[in-house]
């Protein structure tokens, strides 16, 4: 199998128009890690966790970003969810993807899951049982670059790059220059039924 | 639609590095102390069939399988109805019956895993039978020198001993070959089986020859019955033209490491001093069977359909 | 009751013809016979053989009724074209005795689907170790003429000598299963390649090619009648060939499977094709063809050895060897030979040369006017596939399962009383 297995909705994203481009995302980012350095009075024992594979670079950005803004290093990592995942079965399994947590660990720590695109929340459920398994945060906050919608469960997002209203016929591609070559978030047609 | 590991021939290059990706983040995830278990196969049922007695190998697949949240049944066959009348099938039916998904089986005779997969919806896991293959036992051990080594593709893989009979070196021979290993296996003549010169593999009847210029040593062990059959006149004369001493060890590069699959014949194949010596690999090969055990489990297991493996027979 | 073949070809030849049976013999050969009081069977231009002769089948009879019985596997012989087949003698009890014997052929004439010739065993028990009563089996009423301890070789190689000795006293024939016991223990295919990636211990050529040599030598210093069971290799079509170019009264047989089926099939570990000698190289299969077109191989012989489901679903070592043949082997024998066989050649290799060594008086006779009516009627054009629920046999062990063969038998005739019309029983 291929590591790159179908998403829930996915298409092509040539076929795809761009809602956010170039330094738009990067603008974007920016906006975020000001909120988070308020909302966390100063980023004081926060821990950022991204959600494989985008995810994990938003986190980096994210605490790259905070770092120029106010100086404070914030402990990076990525969080695997894919063992965790409730649709195992509706698929092929999946490539394992790395999980990283920094060496001080979550207990007791803000812990901030950073994911690019919310959706039925069902990542963010699972990434929340992943959490559990390695340790014990003080609070868990939830950071996503694109908010799209259709939510299953009962999730939302603490930090929101953008709001994007869609249809369950609509893609959403997350580029980031790290894992694409280029930044963007583009809407387009779904070629794969849920 | 893949289903089975029966033969480490099953495994295509692609599913062999997924399977040793997997188990690298499946032991990182569980060497953390407060991740004993994950959840992914909660519901699904994986029945662990022993013909022969092997505490290690089914001691490592019940903890793969209970690591990822399975429900496990020891079904050991030995003495039981099994042995006696009751036929592969119908043991297979009863197994069905159960609602097993996985089946992993440990038989005494070759083939015996094929025939079970015949009978049987869910998947099917040779965990040894016969003389034939003991695929996960090759994994686990293609784990282990990329853990030590950094890779596995180019590097030259000694497997010296029981060749004949032994289903370890069938597998690795497989698999290796499968990730570009080179590997030479060196035997007595006697123990090396008519045909191995269409392996894809070089022999060798000089240990002392081949050893400096390999980067992992495999030892198998040798079973002193063979000397009755007069595979070899005796330990001793085996243990010196063969065995893995102190002083054939000095010979050895640097890195070389020296692996056995167990359980071992200390000071006929191998000499107490190497197994117990920082090239051995011995303890953690051990550990690295849980992890590569749940990643198969995991792989085979964990979706809709596996992603690794035999077509259906 | 008379019966009037009508468009038939004796040995496949041109022209076809009409022949009447009366009396159990050929009383008219010619075309356009009146019918008179005769029943017509119109064979259609079909090919018409004298009755097959097999030299080696297992009729499991007693012992193993669950797998054979007489009744069973002669109507499966008779189904396949069959007059007249050889019953081995590794039943249980071990057919060793007169009693034993005359046993099975009464059976045999009970069943009335084609002859049973009962084999002797050469040793009591099949052991190995002391000649049975030859000479009382061979004056018994089964008559025997063929002793064999198939399934096991007698290797002792006195022991061999004295039987080799001993039936010359009665015209009787050693029929060896030649297996070299210590170099096959344990022994489940051919040794080679896919034994050595298999994992199943080999059974190597040279065990069945040092008893040949061995015993063509013996037959050879005593003058003795030597047969080989199932020769499988090569390097024994060359042993045989070497043997009779110095005169040594030696004669061979070779089964179908063997003609056709090579040891790549054990990896797919279905005993079904797990039988003894095992199934060799393509190497072997294209010498064994050669050797049985050449002559060097005298005659095929099924070794039809029927086992019950139970023996046979099992793992591969733990499973029983042989695989049943009667029913497939003339329609094996044509897909495996193509041109290389005539069907003149068919009729001396499959039904003249068998009865010949077995020394069946009645059977393997001429197509003439006085013969015993001992016959079948081929039909060349009738593709058929093989379904094993459709077999006669009480087992269903066949390796050509789904395999489409060419030909297939629609009538035989057993002294002239039809015991299969339209390929089913009569």
């Amino acid at each position: 199998m291929s590591a790159a297995q179908a998403r829930p909705v996915t298409g092509d994203p040539a076929a795809a128009r761009p809602v956010l481009q170039g330094p738009e995302v990067g603008r974007v980012v920016d906006r975020m890690a000001h909120e988070l350095l308020e909302k966390t009075r100063g980023g004081a024992d926060v821990v950022l966790l991204g959600i494989p594979t985008r995810g994990t670079t938003l986190a980096r950005r994210l605490a790259a970003r905070v770092q120029a803004f106010e100086g404070v290093e914030i402990p990076t990592g990525s969080l695997d969810i894919t063992l965790y995942r409730d649709d195992l079965r509706l698929k092929s399994p999946r490539a394992l993807e790395e999980t990283d947590v920094p060496a001080d660990g979550i207990d007791g720590k803000l812990v901030i899951l950073v994911d690019d695109v919310l959706f039925s929340g069902r990542s963010v459920r699972a990434g929340l049982d992943a959490l559990a398994d390695l340790g014990r945060p003080r609070a868990v906050q939830l950071a996503v670059l694109v908010d799209r919608g259709h939510r299953e469960l009962p999730i939302r997002a603490d930090y929101v790059g953008k709001n994007i209203p869609t249809s369950l016929q609509e893609a959403v591609h997350v580029m980031l220059t790290e894992d694409d070559g280029r930044d963007a978030v583009l809407l387009g047609p779904a070629d794969v039924a849920r | 639609m893949k289903r089975h590991l029966l033969s480490a021939a099953d495994l295509t290059l692609e599913d062999a590095t997924l399977v040793l990706d997997t188990a690298t983040e499946l032991a990182q995830l569980t060497e953390r102390a407060t991740v004993k278990k994950l959840p992914t196969l909660r519901g699904r049922t994986v029945v662990n069939l022993f013909f022969e007695d092997s505490t290690r190998t089914r001691t490592s697949f019940e903890l793969a399988a209970k690591r990822l949240s399975a429900d496990v049944i020891n079904f050991s066959a030995k003495g039981s109805s099994v042995s006696k009348g009751e036929t592969l099938k119908d043991t297979a039916l009863t197994l069905e019956a159960m609602g097993s998904d996985a089946v992993v089986v440990r038989h005494s005779w070759s083939g015996a895993p094929v025939n079970l997969s015949r009978f049987i919806r869910g998947s099917v896991i040779n965990a040894g039978d016969g003389t034939h293959e003991h695929p996960t036992q090759a994994l686990l051990d293609a784990y282990t020198m990329r853990q030590r080594l950094g890779r596995i593709e180019g590097l030259k893989v000694t497997i010296v001993g029981d060749i004949l009979h032994s289903r370890v070196a069938r597998s690795n021979v497989l698999l290796l070959h499968t990730l570009g290993a080179d590997v030479t296996l060196v035997a007595p003549p006697t123990l090396l089986p008519v045909g191995v010169d269409q392996w894809p593999c070089q022999t060798s009847y000089d240990l002392d020859a081949v050893l400096p210029k390999s980067d992992v040593v495999m030892m198998l062990r040798v079973q002193r019955e063979r000397m009755g059959a007069a595979y070899f006149p005796s330990t001793r004369e085996y243990a010196r033209r063969y065995g893995l001493d102190v002083r054939r060890v000095q010979t050895l590069s640097d890195d070389a490491i020296v692996m056995h699959p167990g359980p071992m014949v200390r000071g006929m194949e191998i000499a107490p001093e190497v197994a117990d010596g920082v090239r051995s690999t011995i303890v953690e090969q051990v550990a690295n069977g849980v992890s590569v055990r749940m990643a198969v489990l995991y792989l085979l297991l964990g979706g809709a359909e596996p992603a690794i493996g035999s077509d259906d027979q | 009751m008379t019966h009037l073949l009508q468009n038939v070809r004796p040995y496949g030849g041109e022209g076809a013809t009409d022949v009447r049976i009366a009396d159990g013999r050929i009383a008219e050969i010619g075309p356009g016979l009146s019918l008179g009081q005769s029943t017509p069977y119109d064979g259609r231009g079909g090919v018409l053989l004298p009755g097959l002769v097999d030299l080696h089948t297992h009729l499991r009879e007693p012992g193993r009724e669950d797998a054979e019985t007489v009744e069973t596997g002669t109507l499966a012989a008779a189904l396949g074209g069959f007059t007249a087949v050889h019953a081995m003698a590794n039943t249980d009890p071990v057919a060793d005795t007169a009693g034993v014997v005359e046993q099975v052929w009464r059976l045999g004439r009970d069943a009335g689907h084609c002859d049973v010739a009962p084999v002797g065993a050469v040793t009591i028990g099949l052991k190995g170790e002391q000649m049975a009563e030859l000479g009382t089996m061979a004056d018994s009423a089964a008559r025997v003429r063929v002793f064999s301890d198939d399934g096991h070789c007698v290797s002792d190689a006195s022991l061999m000598r004295r039987a080799l000795e001993y039936v010359k006293a009665f015209d009787g024939v050693i029929a060896q299963h030649a297996q070299e016991p210590r170099l096959t223990v344990g022994a489940q295919m051919n040794e080679g390649v896919n034994s050595s990636l298999l994992g199943l211990t080999g059974w190597p050529a040279v065990a069945e090619e040092a008893i040949i040599a061995r015993d063509c030598l013996l037959a050879a210093h005593v003058s003795g009648r030597l047969h080989i069971c199932h020769v499988s290799t090569a390097g024994s079509v060359e042993l045989v060939r070497w043997a009779k170019g110095k005169g040594v009264d030696v004669t061979a047989e070779v089964t179908p499977h063997h003609l056709v089926l090579t040891d790549d099939l054990a990896s797919t570990y279905d005993p079904v094709f797990k039988v003894n000698p095992p199934l060799r190289t393509k190497t072997d299969v294209e010498a064994l063809r050669e050797g049985l077109a050449d002559g060097t191989i005298d005659c095929v012989a099924t070794d039809h050895a029927p086992h019950a489901l139970e023996d046979k679903e099992a793992e591969w070592g733990a499973a029983a060897f042989g695989m049943t043949g009667l029913e497939t082997a003339l329609g094996v024998v044509v897909r495996a030979m193509g041109d290389r066989l005539s069907w003149r050649q068919v009729a001396e290799r499959m039904s003249e040369t068998p009865a010949r060594i077995g020394r069946l008086e009645d059977h393997g006779r001429p197509i003439a006017v006085g013969e015993p009516a001992n016959l079948c009627l081929v039909d060349p054009g009738a593709r058929w596939t093989v379904d094993p629920s459709q077999s006669a046999s009480r087992s269903r062990n066949t390796p050509f399962a789904g395999h489409e063969l060419p030909v297939r038998v629609v009538a035989t005739f057993l002294r002239g009383r039809p015991t299969v019309l339209d390929g089913r029983p009569a």
